[in-house]
């Protein structure tokens, strides 16, 4: 394992032996993590090694068997409703989906984080329909998609909504599950760089999952790999061509041979 | 495998008969506890008065055509069979009597309910089951927003208070379909109708049925939202909400509907 970059004392978020299983299954074998003040950490692994339980757990909507997570020193585990939705003001998340709300058009979607957060005055609709626009406008689309529902709107598109929606609230974290997947490489590409300038922007710390190397490889200020509920590898960017780590190998450069083995269930 | 003996087939048969007991319970205190929470949010603030409003005019404006069609024929089908029967006691005379106490007491509530069970039941269980499994009630919990406050208080809230509505639109509809057949088929004296039907009428039997319709309007919100809250799996899972949702509360409503029959029988 490679050592990561020199963190501050305090580091924005700290996961210490995160465990969480669902039946027998070990999904996450003891995780320990910390995540300096605007680092932007990409981890990568294949499906069903634990990645998405592991943001879930970040944002507590899955309480882990044991081990802890601190948000700038404040416990995410084990605290009350309240703390824990004081701590889920703090971050925006841009799900795998999208997860737009379908009864609701694009900039209704977009203005329900902004009165949400604490300490901020609440505004009528004609305010939050102009904030909405300005937020879309900063992820490329237009005032014209603001009346639309979200199912008129192509899989990029949708992206882009929920990314907006995502940093409405100006989050201090950000996290972002498979950003990339299903869209074609332009798209990609887009939202990797839409991604990079709302990170750089707000200064938040982001946490991302994918399993898109290309993405991985342009967000990333780090990279680590989870595989088999326990991070393997943790370094950054620049190292992950010849880490000597014979799984980061495999996964990096997408080889079927090698000791990652495909789990097919027999016929 | 070797062969089972009689034993060992006694013991598998009493095992699956032990762990669909334990499924049961284990729905059941499930299904406790989500009712527990669901009435406890309905009193506490915040309140989304939009989505309730939105909820009362779904649950309860749009219910208004199925359940108009349903009462009307449910009278005017009493007031024929009636007729066959009392014709043979040489007292057709007490058709009014019985339509108007059968409607308001059993016939109003019960098929209303059952008809709202098939048309909203469903619709609740396969909105919010979507919700789920795309992640949107994951997005309303990052939000800072209860998706029990958000989604299940409403439709309780208009299941509860628009059932009872309903019904005494489909008292006054079904009285009304008994005295068509009555007056133009069966030949009835029409103002005598009306009045036999007002006269044989008690507040008690009207309050018992809208008791028995805030009930009914209650189990079929819960269990719609209660199905599709826990819906996992994709579109099967969502499916399969739909399903009990709709089999549940209606199983539900018939077996609620003689313990307040019993309860309203001496009053």
């Amino acid at each position: 394992m490679t050592a990561a970059s020199a963190k501050p004392a305090t580091p924005k978020i700290a996961v210490k032996g995160l465990r969480k299983s669902f039946g027998r299954k070990k999904v996450l074998d003891g995780i320990d993590l910390e995540v300096a003040k605007g680092e932007s950490l990409v981890i990568i692994g294949g499906s069903g090694s634990g990645k998405s339980v592991l943001l879930k757990c970040l944002l507590a909507l899955l309480d882990p068997d044991g081990g802890s997570i601190a948000i700038d020193d404040a416990a995410m585990t084990g605290a009350d409703r309240a703390t824990k939705a004081r701590l889920r003001s703090r971050m925006g998340m841009l799900f795998q989906g999208g997860a737009l709300f379908d009864s609701l058009p694009v900039w209704e979607n977009v203005a329900f984080a902004y009165n949400q957060r604490s300490g901020r005055a609440p505004i009528n609709r004609r305010q939050a329909h102009d904030i909405a626009i300005e937020k879309l406008a900063t992820v490329g689309l237009g005032a014209e998609v603001a009346n639309l529902s979200p199912s008129q709107l192509s899989g990029g598109m949708q992206k882009r909504v929920a990314l907006a929606r995502a940093i409405a609230a100006e989050p201090e974290i950000l996290l972002f599950d498979e950003p990339t997947t299903g869209l074609h490489p332009i798209m990609a590409d887009a939202i990797n760089n839409l991604i990079i300038a709302s990170v750089q922007q707000l200064g938040a710390t982001a946490i991302s999952i994918t399993h898109d190397m290309a993405s991985a490889r342009k967000i990333a200020s780090r990279i680590a790999m989870l595989y088999q509920g326990k991070i393997i590898w943790d370094g950054s960017p620049a190292e992950i061509d010849d880490s000597g780590n014979p799984y980061l190998d495999q996964f990096v450069h997408g080889r079927s041979e090698g000791p990652i083995q495909l789990q097919v269930r027999a016929l | 495998m070797p062969p089972l003996g009689i034993a060992g087939r006694m013991i598998d048969f009493l095992a699956t008969i032990g762990r669909r007991v334990l499924d049961i319970l284990a729905i059941a205190g499930r299904l406790t506890i989500f009712i527990a929470r669901a009435l406890s949010h309905c009193v506490r603030p915040p309140f989304y008065f939009r989505n309730i409003g939105r909820q009362f005019w779904t649950i309860g404006y749009n219910s208004l055509p199925v359940v108009g069609l349903t009462a009307i024929f449910t009278g005017a089908v009493l007031a024929l069979q009636g007729y066959v029967g009392f014709s043979r006691f040489a007292a057709p005379t007490a058709i009014p009597a019985v339509v108007a106490v059968s409607v308001t007491r059993e016939l109003g509530p019960v098929l209303a309910s059952l008809m709202v069970a098939g048309r909203v039941g469903a619709a609740i269980a396969a909105e919010i089951g979507t919700m789920r499994v795309t992640e949107q009630i994951d997005a309303l919990d990052t939000l800072a927003t209860n998706p029990m406050k958000y989604l299940v208080v409403p439709r309780v809230l208009a299941g509860l208070l628009m059932m009872p509505l309903l019904v005494i639109v489909a008292d006054v509809i079904g009285v009304m379909g008994g005295f068509v057949v009555s007056s133009f088929i069966l030949e009835f004296n029409e103002s005598a109708y009306l009045i036999n039907s007002i006269n044989a009428l008690h507040t008690m039997d009207i309050v018992s049925g809208l008791v028995k319709a805030a009930v009914f309007g209650l189990i079929v919100t819960l269990l719609g939202c209660f199905n599709g809250y826990g819906s996992r799996g994709g579109a099967e899972g969502v499916g399969t909400a739909t399903t009990n949702a709709v089999v549940y509360a209606s199983v539900l409503i018939l077996f609620f509907d003689y313990f307040l029959t019993e309860l309203f029988l001496t009053r």
